[in-house]
């Protein structure tokens, strides 16, 4: 009975979004005004319908049943509960119904809330999104239903992707789901503004929030992504420059560019194609991403469910959405101006550089992660890996971060570099220093190998240079939206130095040890005590039992395991890491070797957590001028309807 | 930078229709990669060439070593690399038992492996080999082109590599194997 519901709510909610799709496009034609009034209660309703599906898909692998088949697939009753509900989206269909359960909800709150735009340019924010859920309704009525029925039921599920059973991955796919909407929305505004010809800082200013909670969104969920693989695949790295965290990179990229531009546009209206551009190249990068890694198009060590007839589904919709926006883009962008002018050495002129830096970087990540397509079409298989990635990446992003240090302190419309030169002493000196430091404890190791020291140099100025748009402040009275650029500034600075000394001084050791024995890893010693057998609830798991003392002081237990899974049989390495204020141990247990001897995978890893801990920082900055935004937005909504109440009353 | 000028620019009309030109590249180029969807596995570069020169000692008492010159006598064989800590490898000794009941010679590799433990996992499930070689180093294994357990590769007669099946053998692979089996013995 949940599933019919769940099913019936979903066709419902379809039948509304089309509803929303016709009546905004006739509205916008003139000829439909009574159906004006329609649009925002639909909206409203197809949200709340999408929710009750959702819901209905949650009781269902809550309570395992075996009788839908999405359940049976995905899910196995052994399982404890969190992972039970977690498997609700674990899957593809599950996770297209997330998608467009968010996006309804987004929609619906559009169409409640906002209230600045031209009513015309919101009508036609609101067809756009319905148009794109549309789409995605299609896909999961069509070929993807999660509610279809199993006849006869399953005995038991077929489990869960062992992988992917870990607390931090359950709530992975959403944080980068709620980004990739929240882009689909600004999205939707531009198209809007676009069909209407309001680019403008009204448009900037109520897209802008939406940005900066996709951004927010995307950026915890590559760091959680990042996290993830680090200690789960158990190889040791952070990045791999896999298709698969290349699709989560360069949404982001392409969302930081037009996080920026939409500042720029809202508060200086200036920018106005390049932020319309940027809103469609956001969300096509996020549709893009999605294809690569669900239609298996190119190969991944991430364990996704692979369907060449799925990808083929998003690949029309793709084409019908980027394909259609960027015509629309073609054929009206030259009617709109640029906005207003500004110098090159100015604030917007430095923001303007760093939004082509980014977008560089994003070509050049979606150029290396498709080059092993466009090999193939002439018969040759390659990998692009770092090599690749990270100097010709490097390339771009130093000139980007040098610009950063500068861009906050400059005025707005037209400055000079004379006037900001005495504040930026500090930083440079501070690289001057980490100049001498590093080459005092280097030995040369060519470009490649020279990247991670110019790296800690940049990490270094950019630390001080990202504070000093706070000096001379009354730090009481700066507004939020200026900690939180200062606060992201300086989390880019504090994960590059995590990154750079990682990559520059980390130690790692491959040993194939005895029980008794003890190997040093930089500046640790480590002691094989033991290898137990540990049963857990649906594996069971051999541990290595290792005591570690850093610099011979107090001792620690470190235990790495090697799961097996039995529904369905799978090996995981289960790495155990311990962490220090200055970096990590990380010890895998490898295989038994024939003489009783085990392989033990163990790394020193400076400063390794400051990767993650500047992606918590950054995506904490754009939570605080999120907060100041919408404070801001709401203080002004309610003093204009305390002005309009006056002239009502007046007009009494 | 366009931005720099006098009054209220345009954008250039040429520059407009750029990302849609751009976007209609990566559609050509990913509906050429859907239509064409080659096989991604890492082959062995050692497929249609003859094995290394090799001497394997036995690797359990009741059956003999491996060694090259075993493997070019006129007969195809199956060449499986399997070892006894490797889990999947169990899973895929019901396969092997197949093919073998099939009248199909198979002949094996321990990599890394004790005797006892070999013996002990062959009596646990079941134990297809004619002929089994302890290859304690990977030595073999990497001069064949295997990277690791379990691989399997049809031999044919005059003891070149005809095919190499990675990972572990399905029962929905057999007719596969038995393909590469029939082309080896032509």
């Amino acid at each position: 009975m949940i599933a019919e519901i769940g099913l019936a709510a979903l066709w419902l909610a379809a039948a509304l979004a089309a509803l929303q799709l016709i009546a905004g496009s006739l509205s916008l034609t003139g000829k439909a005004e009574s159906l004006t009034g329609t649009v925002r209660p639909v909206a409203i309703v197809q949200g709340a319908l999408a929710l009750l599906a959702f819901a209905a898909l949650i009781a269902l692998f809550a309570r395992t049943d075996l009788s839908v088949k999405l359940v049976a697939m995905n899910s196995h009753s052994a399982k404890p509960l969190i992972f039970k509900i977690a498997a609700a989206w674990g899957n593809h269909e599950g996770s297209m119904l997330l998608w467009v359960t968010v996006m309804g909800l987004a929609g619906a709150f559009v169409a409640q809330f906002e209230r600045r735009l031209p009513e015309k340019t919101m009508l036609a924010t609101l067809a756009g999104q319905a148009f794109v859920s549309l789409g995605f309704y299609a896909f999961l009525l069509i070929s993807s239903n999660p509610f279809e029925r199993l006849n006869p039921p399953a005995g038991e599920g077929n489990g869960l992707n062992p992988l992917l059973q870990d607390i931090g991955l359950a709530f992975h796919p959403p944080t980068l789901y709620l980004g990739y909407v929240g882009l689909s929305v600004a999205f939707s505004f531009a198209i809007g503004a676009l069909l209407t010809r309001q680019v403008g800082p009204a448009f900037a200013k109520a897209m802008r929030p939406w940005v900066l909670g996709a951004w927010i969104f995307l950026t915890l969920g590559i760091t959680a992504g990042s996290y993830w693989a680090y200690y789960e695949l158990g190889w040791g790295g952070w990045w791999f420059w896999d298709p698969v965290e290349n699709a989560s990179l360069m949404p982001w990229l392409a969302a930081t560019a037009l996080l920026h531009s939409v500042s720029v546009l809202a508060s200086r209206d200036a920018l106005r194609i390049w932020t319309v551009m940027l809103g469609v190249v956001a969300f096509s990068m996020s549709m893009v991403g999605t294809f690569l890694v669900r239609s298996g198009i190119l190969t991944s060590v991430h364990a996704f469910a692979v369907d060449p007839e799925r990808g083929s589904f998003i690949l029309v919709l793709l084409a019908i959405y980027i394909g259609g926006a960027l015509t629309l883009f073609g054929l009206r962008a030259a009617t709109v101006s640029e906005g207003k002018q500004f110098a090159l050495v100015s604030r917007e002129g430095a923001l303007v550089f760093n939004n082509v830096m980014l977008t560089a970087i994003l070509g050049i990540v979606l150029f290396g992660t498709l080059y092993p397509l466009v090999t193939e079409v002439f018969d040759t298989k390659v990998s692009v890996g770092p090599p690749y990635f990270n100097p010709v990446g490097a390339v771009f992003f130093v000139p980007m971060v040098l610009i950063l240090m500068v861009g906050p302190l400059l005025r707005w419309r037209k400055d000079s570099f004379a006037r900001i030169a005495k504040v930026l002493i500090l930083p440079v000196i501070l690289m001057l220093g980490a100049v001498a430091v590093v080459l005092g404890i280097a030995e040369y190791r060519g470009i490649d190998g020279a990247l991670p020291f110019v790296g800690i140099v940049l990490a270094a100025g950019l630390a001080i240079a990202s504070l000093l748009p706070l000096r001379e402040r009354n730090l009481l009275r700066t507004p939020l939206t200026t900690w939180g650029m200062v606060l992201a500034h300086l989390g880019v600075a504090v994960a590059l130095f995590g990154m750079a000394v990682e990559s520059a001084y980390k130690v790692e050791k491959l040993v194939a040890a005895r029980v008794g024995e003890t190997t040093s890893v930089g500046p640790w010693k480590v002691e094989l005590r033991g290898i137990e057998p540990v049963p857990g609830p649906n594996w069971t798991a051999i541990e290595a039992d290792l005591l570690a003392s850093y610099k011979g002081g107090a001792t620690s237990a470190v235990k790495p395991q090697s799961r097996s899974f039995w529904t369905p049989p799978q090996m995981t390495t289960e790495s155990a890491l311990l962490t220090r204020w200055n970096g990590q141990l990380y010890a895998v247990i490898g295989d038994e070797a024939q003489d009783g001897r085990w392989q033990l995978r163990l790394w020193w890893k400076p400063f390794v957590t400051l990767i993650w801990f500047g992606g918590i920082m950054i995506a904490l900055g754009g939570l605080l001028s999120l907060i100041g935004r919408v404070a801001a937005d709401i203080r002004r909504g309610v003093a204009r309807g305390r002005i309009a109440d006056r002239h009502e009353s007046r007009a009494q | 930078m366009s931005t720099q000028g006098e009054g209220r620019q345009k954008i250039s009309p040429m520059a407009v229709w750029l990302p849609l030109f751009l976007f209609g590249v990566f559609f050509a180029l990913v509906i050429y990669g859907l239509a064409s969807p080659a096989s991604r596995d890492v082959e062995s570069a050692m497929i249609g060439k003859p094995l290394p020169e090799f001497a394997l000692r036995p690797a359990i008492a009741d059956r003999p070593g491996l060694s090259s010159s075993d493997l070019s006598i006129g007969e195809p064989r199956l060449l499986n690399i399997f070892a006894s800590w490797c889990i999947p490898c169990a899973i895929e000794a019901p396969q092997l038992e197949t093919l073998n009941a099939q009248g199909i010679e198979v002949v094996g590799i321990a990599i890394r492996d004790r005797p006892d433990d070999v013996a002990a996992f062959l009596a646990r499930n079941g134990n297809p080999f004619s002929r089994i070689g302890a290859d304690d180093v990977s030595a073999v294994q990497l001069g064949i082109g295997s990277s690791g357990v379990p691989e399997t590769f049809v031999i044919d007669g005059n003891g070149i590599i005809l095919y190499q099946h990675i990972g572990v053998i399905r029962r929905e692979d057999l007719p596969l194997i038995m393909d590469k089996l029939a082309e080896a013995a032509r």
